[in-house]
Parts: C-alpha cells; sequence; structure tokens
C-alpha cells in the first residue's frame, strides 16, 4: 500500500539517512546468482564487480545478498571458475 | 516611492535588486541579455549582496538556481525562447522538488529558421512543467509581477517556482517610467521566508531522490496539486500588492466585455493594442471587448467563462502554434473552459505575430470583424486561421 500524499514530506524530500536500502531490489529479479562453493576459489572477481554491490565476504565466504541482488548476471559471466551460475526464479 | 526610466528587462533587475535576492544564475540570451547585465553590475559594484553564477548553460543556470534554492536561498534566473528549452528537463525536477524559484522569460520565437523576435512559442513548448505562469503588459508590471512573484513562490502553501513571461523587444527592450517601491517596502511585503526542508550538513536531507512506482505518483500529486491551490494565494498577493501600491491587476484585464457582441481574448504585451482598438470600433458603433489574460497556470477556467459566457462570440489570439493539433493552445483551453462550465458561447482561434511579425491596429480589426460575423452568424465555419501570413 503507498503512502498517503500527506505522509510524504513536500518535494519528496527524504529524512532518513540511507532511505534507499528500504527499496528491496532483490524484487526486480528473474534470475538469482547461486555460488557453488565446491568450485569458489574466492578470489573476489564477482564482489569487485557486483554493480549493486549485493556479494560481500562473510567468514571468509563470497556470499550473495538476496534482498538487493537483481539477478544481472555480471558475476556468473565474470567468475573465472565457472562457480557462480543463474537460476530462474520459481514463479 | 521613485518613478525611473526602466526597459522590461531593467526593470526586473530593479525589482530583483530590491528584493534583496541570495543567488542569480544566468546565461545571457537575445532579448533577455540586458537584464543579466544589469544584474551582474549590481553586484560587481556592491549595490546587491549575492552570488552570481555565470553559468555555460541555462541547462545549468536553472540547475544552480534549483540547488541554491534547496540551500534556502532566495533565487532569481531568467531566460528566453532556446535557452528556455534547454531548461525543459530542469522545469519539471524544479516544480515537482517544490522549490520557489522565480524565473523571468523574455519570450521569443524558437528556431528555425532562427529568429530573435517576439512570439510565445517559447513557453507554450514548457506550459506543463508545472510552474506557475504569469504575462505582462508593460514594464510597470514586470515590475510589479516580480515584486508578487516571490511572495507567491515562498508562500509555505505555495512553494512552486513561478515564472513571470514579458515580450521579446515589445517590453524588454522598451523604456516606460516605472513607478517603483521603496526597498523596505518590497521586503516589508515580500519578506525572505526559511523553509523548514533545506540543505543542511548538520542535518542532512535527501533532496531529489529516486521515487519508485511505490512513491512516484503521490510526489507528482502532491505538486499537481499545490500548483491548483496556488489560486487563492495569487489573488490575495496581487490584493495586498494593490493595497501598498495602488496597482492591482487581476488574474486578467476585462475591457468592455459586459455588453460585448465578441471578445477577444489575448495573452502578454498585445493586450493594450487590443483595448485600444475595441475603444475606437466602440466609437464606430461595434459592440467588441478585449480580456487580456494575465495568470495562465494556474489556468483561471472557471473566471474566464463567467467573463465570457455572456458574449456572441469568442476570438483568442495566440502568438504560439500547436502543429497538427485542432487549434493553438491557448484556445484549447478557452474552449475546453466553455464547455466544461456549459457556456454556449461560440470561439475561434486566430493564430498571429509569429517570430515577430507585427499585429498593427488592421490586424486587430480584421480579428474582431471575424468575431463579429461569428456573433451575427451564431455559427463557427473555420476554427482556426492565421492573421498577417502572406500565405
Amino acid at each position: 500500500m503507498p503512502k498517503k500524499v500527506s505522509e510524504i514530506d513536500e518535494g519528496f524530500v527524504l529524512k532518513t539517512p540511507l532511505s534507499s536500502m528500504q527499496t528491496k531490489t532483490g524484487t526486480w529479479r528473474a534470475f538469482r546468482a547461486v555460488i557453488d562453493y565446491n568450485k569458489c576459489i574466492t578470489c573476489g572477481i564477482c564482489w569487485s564487480l557486483c554493480p549493486e554491490p549485493a556479494i560481500y565476504l562473510k567468514d571468509n565466504k563470497y556470499t550473495v545478498d538476496y534482498d538487493y541482488c537483481k539477478g544481472c548476471g555480471i558475476c556468473a559471466q565474470e567468475c573465472p571458475v565457472k562457480a557462480i551460475s543463474m537460476v530462474r526464479e520459481s514463479d | 516611492m521613485k518613478k525611473i526610466l526602466l526597459s522590461g528587462n531593467t526593470s526586473l533587475s530593479y525589482a530583483v535588486k530590491q528584493l534583496d535576492v541570495d543567488v542569480i544564475s544566468a546565461y545571457p540570451i537575445t532579448p533577455q541579455t540586458t537584464m543579466v547585465e544589469k544584474l551582474s553590475e549590481y553586484v560587481a559594484n556592491g549595490e546587491l549582496d549575492a552570488e552570481f553564477i555565470p553559468v555555460e548553460s541555462e541547462h545549468s543556470a536553472l540547475t544552480a538556481a534549483l540547488a541554491a534554492s534547496a540551500a534556502g536561498a532566495r533565487v532569481f534566473t531568467s531566460t528566453s525562447s532556446q535557452g528556455l528549452l534547454l531548461m525543459h528537463e530542469i522545469l519539471f525536477i524544479t516544480a515537482t522538488m517544490r522549490m520557489p524559484v522565480v524565473m523571468g522569460i523574455a519570450d521569443r520565437a524558437i528556431s528555425a529558421p532562427i529568429n530573435i523576435w517576439n512570439d510565445h512559442s517559447d513557453i507554450m513548448a514548457q506550459r506543463d512543467a508545472g510552474w506557475i505562469c504569469f504575462f505582462a503588459e508593460s514594464a510597470q508590471e514586470a515590475y510589479d509581477k516580480t515584486i508578487q512573484a516571490y511572495r507567491i513562490a515562498e508562500d509555505e502553501n505555495v512553494h512552486i517556482p513561478v515564472n513571470l513571461n514579458f515580450d521579446g523587444f515589445i517590453l524588454t527592450h522598451t523604456y516606460e517610467p516605472v513607478t517603483t517601491l521603496d526597498d523596505e517596502q518590497v521586503l516589508k511585503y515580500a519578506p525572505k521566508k526559511v523553509r523548514s526542508l533545506v540543505l543542511d550538513p548538520k542535518k542532512p536531507y535527501t533532496f531529489g531522490a529516486l521515487g519508485s512506482p511505490e512513491y512516484y505518483f503521490e510526489a507528482k500529486y502532491q505538486a499537481v496539486k499545490a500548483l491548483e491551490n496556488s489560486f487563492e494565494t495569487i489573488v490575495k498577493a496581487d490584493k495586498e500588492y494593490g493595497d501598498i501600491s495602488g496597482r492591482e491587476y487581476g488574474i486578467f484585464n476585462d475591457y468592455m466585455t459586459e455588453d460585448a457582441d465578441t471578445i477577444l481574448v489575448s495573452l502578454g504585451s498585445i493586450g493594450g493594442s487590443v483595448r485600444e482598438i475595441a475603444r475606437r470600433m466602440r466609437r464606430d458603433g461595434a459592440k467588441v471587448g478585449s480580456l487580456s489574460l494575465k495568470l495562465f497556470r494556474p489556468f483561471p477556467a472557471k473566471q474566464i467563462v463567467d467573463a465570457l459566457s455572456k458574449a456572441g462570440s469568442v476570438v483568442v489570439l495566440e502568438k504560439a502554434t500547436s502543429p497538427g493539433a485542432l487549434a493553438g493552445p491557448l484556445y484549447m483551453e478557452v474552449q475546453a473552459s466553455l464547455k466544461t462550465f456549459d457556456a454556449k458561447t461560440p470561439a475561434i482561434n486566430v493564430i498571429a505575430g509569429l517570430g515577430g511579425r507585427d499585429i498593427g491596429p488592421e490586424d486587430i480589426r480584421v480579428m474582431f470583424n471575424k468575431g463579429l460575423k461569428v456573433a451575427s452568424q451564431k455559427r463557427v465555419d473555420t476554427i482556426m486561421e492565421y492573421v498577417g501570413v502572406n500565405a
């Protein structure tokens, strides 16, 4: 349900910092990037090329944040060991 | 109260100086140039304590004005013709971001062919940007409306940018004695108002953020409603200006419309000529009248219909075309207003004066006679006609 007009600040000024984080761009996705850790060499190329960025390092593993992954597929394309596959989101 | 010899251009500059504007960001373009020259002179010689930003294009001129306005400054910019077209995308952004920018527009034709003379093609191409839009008939009115513009734009119930149109060369370069207010009177009438939402490093807000489909519609609606609702403030500002200056303009100037067989509706400087020809034709027994519209946005549809509905016919004169459309942009609004409010008055459109083609007394007589013919026949044969073109 969208906010009411009266709840929006004049001129669409946003008073809360980091409010862009509230827009979960992951909902736009048709394919999700899935990392196969048996193949991953932790080189970090996916991390450096993700435009969101929605890939981050967690416990020495590169992990996809599905709240923001738009499924663009750059990581899968660029992975030197083909450890990332693009899996269709089920309806 | 002093009487000063000013042109249309320098009457705006003088008002802007008295309004103690903080930031001027402008790019010179004929026929607006002398306005910007005068303002830079005021800043250079210390008469006006403002930041003058000599930008590299009109796109930047309005962007800088919008940004300075977001920081809470009182700002001014001005342009004409191709310059206004180069501002196109920022015009919409300024309005929806609710920035009280005030802009002078020295109305001029649009290329091609290259032409520096007056018509209204520039502003008509920008009419849906969401600004309050005035037309002036004289340097005096341009001066007065500039002062009113700040009072209106900065009103907390409005916060919508205002553009003030005055005809290139016909007004911009014609000098006339302008009765000015004292500096104190100007600032008392239009005091600088601090908005609650401004750019401030100590209290960071986001301006101009992405509005996804969940937000855009409401943000746009808010700005559109603010423009519609500004009407009341506009009328009040004009009335209160009249109280201190003796000059109240109204949303239009209606002249001999009460019993008129035909009324000619016009925008801008041609209004004076139309009234003079109406006066002469009345002397010869023709019942003609004039309605010179001052406020184009928000469009005062109901008030216009009230003024026109008793007439035998209406002639809408305009210095712009909407190629491929049924008729010109002003005609379409007037006609839609008449039909919406059930007025039976037939209306025709005359396009004239494009690219600075003079509209002479005979041309205006021709237009009135077309209107009189429609009134007597009670029938419209041709919706749109061109007067003054060697077709």
